[in-house]
């Protein structure tokens, strides 16, 4: 077993780590002499105010506090936490690429080129006719991809209210169906963890605009039934929609657009190792069957005879995000898809694939619901799962995403991804194990390694402090 | 590189090691492990090679190298600052970029108190109590804060009020995110780049649920009264939501101040370089809207030690937990933009932040000086203060000029017929003496 005692930089006192840095120095600057009328202008502002050597050991301190797929195993299910290529930093921080977006399209054919290219690559990939790139991140697809389903039906005269999605189903799909304007049809899984045709069945009709699916599922099976399933939501004039956060699982094996999806996302910071950045930025451009073309955003980049330009689709749903979408993490996609090729691609799912397997196969936990494929959902059975995801983390590595989905009594959400080699899922099925073993107080009690002990969530939530004003008020 | 030399340059595995792992799982191949039906198999190539590290990275900078080298004195939304080494050089560190949304708060310390310290360098520019740790960009804030305004209103309202001249992207996003709620976007009349207050006061009744100003204006104007907008929208007992930015908050009149109920607008103006429209949505709002908030929000608790520790928290707002009934559909935010603008914003400190922003307005209003003594040009159109940028007036179609200044490798705006829009900060200053000897050879 390996451990990893967290850098923890704290005062003598016992009441804080790193301090903030309005605590570290401070300062009230007037508003002197400004070359504005004073009724336009505040009258101070008051800000940190520190030297570079004082702000470089900040962040570093910062950073030492604080856990990366750099440091060590990071299987958070759902999450797809790749390593991510040094290179691509590199390629984003090329200065032809940092380009306005309101340029004539004359003056940024390099720009557009990448851009096309990217469409070009992701449409081959997942087996599309046409892709934006125009959405920020995932939940953005999701809401992109229902807007064209919105505009499509619209467009036909024909009224459609209902999205239907699995219990099964990630958070952001019931909320940008919501955001897209649509009612919700929650539709429960088959027993064996599967979308069940029969509910799906009774569920579809003349108000099904949408079924949103997730394949392989959050459990990590495949929907086999998907051309029946597709037949079904089809013949009750809706549409099927692809939430991409799986693809990782069947790059070069199975194509959405072959399975029967008129729309899909693609997950670029999962699939495409772009970094996750703490949280975000992500990218979550949206891929379509050729009937929905004329419905993706504006503007669109195709080319013409050699050149590049953009265009407003036809019966276009306007605009996703204020200029084109979140270019950095694009051209780190782009670079990573073209490092990779078909062979890297495919490999790259097969290991992911492989990597799931072989550690499902070393830990005891229950896994309830097989085969799976990059992803498993193990049952922390009696004890608490977030409690066990607690004690993970003695065991100097990252817990799975926990109690999610429902469907799994107290889920461990595990996806080891491609980057592990064999030691490190060995290290990672120690700690399972060791924490399988233990007893609920000692799991209560984690995590003691960590930077921060185990965090008060229901102070945090009943007075909330969400500032550093708010902290001075007390 | 000790792996399979055909697959992944990352993924570990050596063959050796793949077959041992086939071993243990008890398959024979990894096809075996992949349970998708014959019908939809895929088995054709997408015909993309792989190449090197080094072959793509040429490939890139070739392929971008088909941009135009130009100089831009653009802006409409989307601004350059100059972004000090320290923002990249520490934000790239692996142990920010490589981690994820801080579900375990215990282990993510550093990031999460790097957020606070944004969410509380946003409630200082903004004067209002709570601000979120990202949206996208400025445009789905806007868009946000048209669906909070449905949440948070007593009474429904089925209509937001916006700026005649807005850009498009923000008008656009914003018109989406409205019908999504039921909710039309109208807009009122401007009168010479600013808010016409007659027609601010015209457009609105008990049925309109968010009145939107931005200063800067797209013109570059500053708005004079913000504060008589405010209390048209409280009148009517609609949301007032103010569209500016960090740089120009440090210098400006206090959101909180003229009556903001919510603040948006791109934080990126810090922090980011140039990158086509990439941004970080600044969203700020009272303190009584907490609970209807979009967005993930960083607070301060203790841990079992007795130590203050950060933790994502109120949760119950989100995605992941209320599903359609969330504030908000958004997961992946642009939490690692947001630290970068927290470093650049220290970097800078008050001083240097009330530096630059008075140095956009001196900046707007000396160029603009400039070009309105070159013949054949006005400038600014607008009989307004300025910041970063302005509208001129053009005798020869802008469209030509704009042509014109392209292959003398400036970039501008062509707003109309007749108007050419120009942004000025410290990134193109220096070229400024060319831009206007251009100007006049052109225009
Ligand atoms: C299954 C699933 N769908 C959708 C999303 C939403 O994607 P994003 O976080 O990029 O908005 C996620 C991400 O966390 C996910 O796991």
């Amino acid at each position: 077993m390996q451990f990893y005692d967290q850098a923890r930089w704290k005062d003598d006192e016992g009441e804080a780590y790193e301090p903030l840095l309005s605590e570290k120095k401070s300062r009230e600057e007037p508003i002197e002499d400004a070359p504005l009328p004073d009724d336009l202008t505040r009258d101070s502002l008051e800000l940190p105010d520190l030297s570079e050597p004082e702000l470089a050991r900040h962040y570093t301190r910062l950073s030492q506090m604080n856990y990366g797929v750099e440091q060590g195993p990071f299987p958070l299910g759902s999450c797809t936490m790749k390593y991510n290529p040094k290179f691509t930093e590199d390629v984003a921080a090329l200065e032809a690429g940092a380009v306005h977006p309101d340029r004539r399209e004359e003056t940024v054919q390099g720009t557009l080129a990448m851009l096309a290219g990217l469409q070009d690559y992701l449409g081959r990939i997942g087996g599309m006719d046409a892709v934006t790139l125009q959405p920020p991140a995932g939940a953005a697809g999701e809401y992109t991809g229902l807007l064209i389903a919105r505009a499509y039906h619209d467009h036909n005269d024909d009224d459609r209210s209902e999205v239907i999605i699995p219990d099964t189903a990630h958070g952001t799909n019931f909320a940008s169906a919501a955001l897209a304007g649509f009612d919700v049809v929650e539709l429960p899984s088959g027993d064996d963890g599967r979308v069940d045709s029969e509910a799906l069945n009774a569920a579809v009709g003349d108000d099904t605009a949408a079924l949103m699916l997730t394949n392989p599922n959050t459990l990590g099976l495949f929907e086999r039934e998907i051309s029946e399933i597709a037949d079904i939501v089809h013949e009750a004039g809706g549409l099927l929609y692809y939430d991409g956060a799986n693809l990782n699982a069947l790059l070069g094996r199975a194509r959405p657009g072959d399975m029967g999806f008129d729309i899909m996302h693609y997950n670029v910071h999962k699939t495409f190792a772009t970094p996750h950045g703490g949280g975000g930025p992500g990218a979550g451009p949206v891929g379509v069957v050729e009937t929905l073309e004329p419905f993706l955003p504006d503007p669109h980049v195709r080319e013409a005879d050699g050149d590049y330009e953009l265009y407003e689709p036809e019966h276009s749903i306007g605009k996703v995000h204020g200029f084109q979408g979140n270019w950095l993490v694009l051209v780190k996609a782009y670079a990573y898809i073209a490092r990779l090729g078909d062979p890297g691609l495919a490999d790259a799912s097969a290991k992911a694939v492989l990597n799931a397997n072989y550690l499902a196969s070393r830990i005891d936990y229950e896994i309830p619901f097989e085969p799976f494929h990059h992803e498993f959902v193990a049952s922390a059975g009696d004890q608490d799962a977030g409690d066990a995801a607690k004690r993970m983390l003695d065991y100097g590595v990252h817990p799975p995403t926990t109690k999610w989905p429902e469907i799994v009594a107290e889920a461990l959400m595990t996806e080891p991804t491609e980057i592990e080699n064999r030691e490190t899922l060995d290290q990672l099925a120690a700690a399972f194990e060791a924490v399988a073993e233990e007893a609920d107080e000692t799991l209560a009690a984690a995590p003691h390694r960590t930077t921060a002990r185990r965090i008060d969530q229901a102070t945090a939530a009943r007075s909330p402090r969400l500032s550093w004003q708010a902290l001075d008020q007390e | 590189m000790s792996q399979d030399a055909r697959g992944s340059p990352f993924a570990p595995h050596t063959p050796e090691e793949t077959v041992a792992m086939l071993d243990a799982v008890g398959a024979e191949s990894e096809e075996e492990l992949f349970d998708i039906p014959e019908a939809v198999r895929f088995t054709e190539a997408f015909d993309i090679p792989q190449r090197d590290e080094q072959e793509v990275r040429r490939e890139l900078r070739e392929l971008l190298g088909r941009n135009d080298d130009l100089v831009e004195f653009l802006g409409r939304g989307h601004y350059d600052h100059y972004v000090p080494s320290l923002v990249d050089q520490l934000s790239l560190r692996s142990e920010f970029l490589t981690s994820y949304t801080q579900y375990q708060p215990e282990v993510a310390q550093g990031f999460l108190q790097a957020l606070f310290e944004y969410q509380s360098m946003l409630v200082e520019l903004t004067g209002l109590g709570i601000a979120n740790c990202s949206m996208y960009d400025a445009a789905t804030a806007l868009g946000e804060a048209a669906t909070l305004s449905q949440r948070v209103r007593s009474v429904d309202g089925s209509r937001v009020v916006v700026p005649a001249l807005l850009a498009e992207g923000r008008r656009g996003v914003l018109e989406n995110y409205a019908s999504g709620t039921g909710v039309t976007v109208d807009s009122y009349p401007m009168d010479d780049g600013n808010a016409d207050l007659d027609g601010v006061a015209d457009a609105l009744d008990d049925d309109v649920a968010m009145v939107y100003a931005e200063s800067p204006t797209v013109r570059g104007t500053i708005e004079e009264h913000l504060a008589a907008i405010g209390d048209l929208a409280a009148d009517h007992d609609a949301l007032f939501c103010l569209g500016s930015d960090p740089v120009a908050l440090s210098l400006l009149e206090e959101p909180a101040a003229v009556g903001a109920d919510v603040v948006v607008g791109d934080a990126s103006v810090l922090g980011l370089p140039t990158s086509y429209g990439m941004g970080l949505g600044m969203f700020a709002c009272r303190e009584e809207f907490l609970r209807q908030v979009p967005g993930r929000l960083v607070g301060a608790s203790t841990d079992e030690d007795g130590r203050r520790a950060y933790t994502l928290t109120l949760q119950t707002r989100e995605q992941h937990i209320r599903k359609e009934r969330a504030t908000s559909n958004i997961c992946t935010n642009q939490a690692w933009v947001a630290l970068r603008m927290a470093m650049h914003a220290a970097m800078l400190g008050p001083d240097g932040l009330v530096d630059l922003a008075e140095s956009c307005v001196r900046r707007a209003a000396g160029l603009a000086a400039r070009l309105d003594d070159v013949t054949g040009v006005r400038a600014p159109v607008h009989d307004r203060h300025h910041f970063r940028e302005f509208v001129a007036r053009t005798d020869q179609p802008a469209a030509a000029i704009a042509e014109d200044l392209e292959s003398e490798r400036y970039a501008v705006h062509v707003v109309d017929d007749h108007l050419l829009g120009v942004c000025v900060t410290e990134t193109n200053e220096p070229a400024v003496d060319g831009f206007v000897a251009a100007i006049e050879e052109v225009a």
